[in-house]
């Protein structure tokens, strides 16, 4: 049996004009054009043809960026809006997670409102009269329970929100990314409840971001991209795509935002004589990272070696701004010297987000001894394992005299991204082992729900 | 329509329990609490009798006295008309979240707001009760039988013109800010503070015949005020009728327009 059935469901907004949103009843009277302004002269399809069925007792994880009609999709099950065109089917009671405590009076009491919001989710008041005291202890609020809402704490709310529309038991549960609320503990608690509405066979569907929760709980993953469906079957499948397709589109922003910082940084910089910034300049900056802060992002030099092009790429050899942790990464520098030139030393740095240098180095420190450079060249700098953890990197690369003075430097110009399959944290990821004794065992997976 | 009607009667226990609801968040915090739904009638009839006792005694009919109790006569159901309307016209908006984030008849809202304020109109209700004792007013058994059916009519008439604003105020918001206006000139095309007797036989009783809320004004007076008979009772079944006709227009215009509101408040 098919707990939901979504056949060719179409949902399409309307979006009015300027003109029609400051229509009112007396300008529509007046123009006689209350029927015509009713018309729509714009639409906007937030689900488009979307089918699928979902099995009793299976659950279905849907993901997707912001805006590609998770919530949506989850409003047309839910049977709150109805599908333009297309048919939605649920067997059985449904729950909706959709805003939590959303009929709660802020005036009464957190008892009362169990009680109502219990009846409006679809039970009698005996109903909830048998499960009030499961409901507060599961909200963790039996001290506050007869306090008017409105003293609640926001995570409070959640709770008790979360708590009453859990219990409804229903046959088909409805989630749009609600486990946000609460504290881990609380979390962990939902997860357990979501575990056992599973083992009692009931439907569940989950519009989240969390791609592990989807990976590790659902049997199938939808995924959603600008109102349809992009890919539906397998959840290791699909958020490999979805993931795979969240990098491309990253890279794609990182790439524009690095032709836009080259660009300004072209545009302000050649004007500015070299001595300028010479205070500023980085020449201790190997040796004095205090200097390393002081200078924002930018270009400077005096070009007599210009670094014309600076390109990251993968171990596929293809340029790239998004890199997983433990790849190898390349910097090439493409280099022009219109003279010939025998000062000059070539520098790189790693900055993370918050601005602390995680690695730099330059020909000099590495005893590397200048001798000539004419015309085109090239200096690649290649890391075999990238062993950074996850985030945003910014890079240095300079080309400068060995006393310091700058041909050209390239100030916090490149970005890349580092991701990484473990949430760990710090700086630098060394590589490494955990070895335990016959004492102690583990199994894989993760006990937290972050992805 | 008439599925979705009948459906309605599922959730009685949900609009009982928002009409409780209601009637507790309103009075909650505030030191007398509910003994608010009494006192504010009781205060209201206060001041009418001050002005007509005491600052303004020649500016009625003689025949009618004490003029203050034949005007609250009138201005009780007057106030759960206007409050029901002045609510309901803000109730869809307002019980937005609900719409929009949970499966729930929205019908439901005009109709609690219409049910709170009737409960506050027989709290009004006792306290006049106690004045007509007071005064000794000749009571008309017969007449008095009447009176659950004018209250009857006016639910069914109010229902009627809080669906159909509560559906129309989404779309045009306009309506709430007229509303008020329009209720005030209403009244005062009622005859709540003067009696309909003052235009008999003129042009302005043809006008005043054709306001519904009249009949539901005389019967009112006619069954608590004056002693029997009661003459209107022929008007008010006719309104009846038209009250109905008129429940089940305003229904019609908001199950046509419900698939809309998500969307739009």
């Amino acid at each position: 049996m098919n707990a939901i059935e979504v056949t060719h469901a179409s949902k399409i907004y309307r979006r009015y004009s300027r003109r029609r949103q400051f229509a009112t009843l007396k300008s529509a009277l007046l123009s006689r054009s209350l029927v015509r302004d009713l018309e729509p002269e714009e639409t906007f399809a937030a689900v488009k043809d979307v089918s699928f069925t979902l099995p009793a007792g299976r659950t279905l994880g849907v993901i997707g960026r912001n805006g590609s009609g998770k919530s949506t999709m989850l409003k047309l099950v839910a049977g709150i809006t109805k599908p333009t065109s297309g048919t939605v089917v649920v067997q059985g009671r449904i729950s909706a997670l959709i805003e939590l405590g959303a009929g709660f009076h802020p005036e009464i009491s957190g008892r009362e409102n169990v009680f109502i919001n219990g009846i409006m989710l679809g039970l009698t008041k005996k109903e909830v009269g048998r499960r009030f005291d499961e409901i507060v202890e599961f909200a963790e609020l039996e001290e506050f329970i007869d306090a008017p809402v409105k003293t609640y704490s926001s995570g409070m709310y959640m709770r008790l929100g979360f708590a009453v529309a859990i219990h409804v038991d229903p046959d088909v549960l409805l989630v749009d990314e609600v486990l946000a609320v609460g504290d881990e503990g609380f979390t962990h608690k939902c997860l357990d409840k979501f575990a056992e509405f599973k083992r009692r066979g009931k439907t569940i569907l989950l519009v989240t971001h969390s791609l592990g929760l989807v990976e590790r709980f659902c049997d199938e993953a939808l995924w959603m991209d600008a109102g349809s469906m992009k890919a539906l079957g397998d959840p290791k499948r699909v958020v490999g795509a979805y993931v795979t397709d969240v990098e491309h589109s990253e890279e794609q922003q990182l790439a524009a935002a690095d032709a836009r910082a080259q660009e300004s940084a072209i545009t302000v910089s050649p004007d500015e004589p070299a001595s300028a910034v010479l205070p500023d300049s980085p020449v201790e900056s190997a040796t004095g990272p205090s200097d390393m802060f002081r200078a924002a992002e930018g270009r400077w030099g005096s070009r007599e070696i210009e670094i014309v092009d600076v390109a990251l790429t993968g171990s596929d050899g293809e340029r790239a701004h998004v890199f997983h942790s433990g790849e190898p990464l390349a910097v090439r520098l493409r280099v022009r010297a219109p003279v010939a030139m025998e000062d000059f030393v070539v520098g790189i740095g790693i900055f993370n987000a918050e601005g602390v240098c995680c690695y730099g180095t330059n020909t000099d420190i590495e005893e590397l001894k200048a001798k000539k450079i004419f015309g085109d060249a090239e200096a690649v700098f290649s890391i075999d394992s990238l062993d950074l953890v996850e985030g945003t990197y910014k890079l240095d690369v300079a080309i400068h005299k060995l006393d310091g003075y700058p041909y050209d430097y390239h100030r916090l110009l490149h970005t890349f991204r580092v991701k990484s399959r473990t949430k760990d944290v710090g700086i630098y990821r060394p590589k490494h082992q955990w070895a335990f004794s016959d004492g102690m065992t583990f199994t894989r997976g993760s006990s937290s729900d972050k992805s | 329509m008439l599925l979705n009607l009948v459906r309605l009667a599922r959730y009685r226990g949900l609009i009982q329990s928002l009409v409780a609801r209601e009637l507790k968040a309103r009075y909650r915090g505030s030191f007398l609490g509910f003994f608010w739904s009494f006192i504010n009638p009781l205060l209201l009839l206060l001041v009418y009798s001050f002005v007509f006792t005491v600052v303004m005694p020649s500016a009625h009919d003689e025949r009618i006295e004490p003029y203050a109790l034949f005007m609250f006569c009138g201005i009780l159901p007057w106030t759960w008309f206007s409050s029901s309307l002045n609510e309901a016209a803000g109730v869809l908006i307002s019980g937005g979240n609900l719409i929009k984030k949970v499966l729930f008849p929205a019908e439901i809202l005009p109709i609690v707001t219409v049910l709170a304020n009737m409960i506050h109109f027989f709290f009004g209700l006792v306290i006049l009760a106690g004045f007509l004792v007071y005064y000794q007013r000749p009571l008309d058994l017969p007449g008095l039988a009447l009176f659950p059916v004018a209250i009857a009519i006016q639910l069914i008439l109010t229902l009627g013109f809080a669906l159909l604003l509560s559906a129309l105020t989404v779309h045009f918001r306009d309506i709430r800010d007229i509303l008020s206006n329009l209720l005030t000139f209403w009244f005062f095309a009622t005859p709540i503070i003067y009696p309909w007797f003052l235009f008999e036989g003129k042009w302005q009783a043809k006008l005043l015949n054709l306001n519904p809320f009249t009949h539901l004004a005389i019967s009112y007076q006619e069954i608590l005020f004056f002693p029997g008979p009661v003459g209107h009772w022929k008007l008010l079944m006719l309104l009846g009728v038209i009250s109905v006709a008129f429940f089940l227009f305003g229904y019609f215009v908001f199950d046509r327009l419900r698939d809309t509101f998500a969307e739009e408040v």
